[in-house]
């Protein structure tokens, strides 16, 4: 039996998630040598890891989510809510265990991780709601484009 | 002269008592502020995926766009908690 969750080719969350690691990968350089300028490279290290974070967060909600969506509806709000508490643990561990360490300059680690989280969100909404909006402009992969010609 | 020193020795004792137990309860009320803070986004991201699935169901051929911003609606929320906790780690350790 098919679950209303299943879609075929690609599921949308994993879309979104590359698509964010895309965009992480262009603001991050910039993000960190503007905190490496304020803190110096303890900033810029905590920075780093802070993004990294983040991006991690995403791409782990994304796989959690579509592995649910293929089995069942119940499974993708199983998924959802344990998911929510497994990666709020795990940010949690990840900063506790290096909080004491050299390299660790909180102040920039929690703006990064606040900042990056929010500013990737609303560029991804932006791009979501153009493509929703005027589904014609959403670009098609090259692939597609020479099978229709 | 002995005296006095224990004297003073007992009272530095239950100083530094004190400032534990103030240390004790200062943990004691950022991990309740956190654990408040992640309570809200759990209603949140629990009414918000119960209402997808629910849309998916009756209209399965919109599942990809209800997906969708139902993936971006549950980062969003999560944002709340995120912020709680940095707060708190700000707080706490800095």
């Amino acid at each position: 039996m098919t679950s209303p969750t299943h879609i075929d080719g690609d599921a949308p969350e994993a879309m979104i998630a590359r698509d964010m690691v895309k965009k992480a990968a262009i603001v991050g350089p910039i993000l960190i040598v503007a905190f490496g300028f304020i803190w110096g490279v303890h900033g810029a290290l905590s920075t780093a890891y802070g993004l990294a974070i983040v991006v991690a967060n995403f791409v782990l909600a994304a796989a959690m989510l579509t592995w649910a969506g293929r089995i069942s509806p119940g499974f993708v709000m199983g998924a959802a809510l344990f998911g929510y508490l497994i990666r709020l643990s795990l940010i949690f561990m990840a900063i506790w265990l290096v909080r004491e360490a050299s390299w660790v300059e909180l102040v920039p680690l929690g703006i990064t991780i606040v900042v990056t989280h929010l500013g990737l969100l609303f560029w991804e909404m932006k791009r979501v709601s153009l493509s929703i909006a005027y589904p014609g402009l959403k670009p098609t992969p090259a692939s597609k484009e020479s099978t229709s010609k | 002269m002995s005296m006095l020193a224990q004297v003073t020795t007992a009272a530095e004792a239950v100083a530094l008592t004190a400032a534990d137990q103030k240390s004790i309860s200062a943990a004691g009320y950022a991990g309740l502020a956190y654990g408040l803070a992640t309570l809200g986004p759990g209603i949140g991201i629990g009414y918000l995926v119960g209402q997808s699935v629910q849309a998916m169901a009756r209209q399965p051929e919109a599942a990809g766009m209800v997906r969708t911003t139902m993936f971006l609606g549950i980062a969003f929320t999560e944002a709340l908690a995120l912020i709680g906790f940095v707060v708190f780690i700000l707080l706490k350790f800095v």
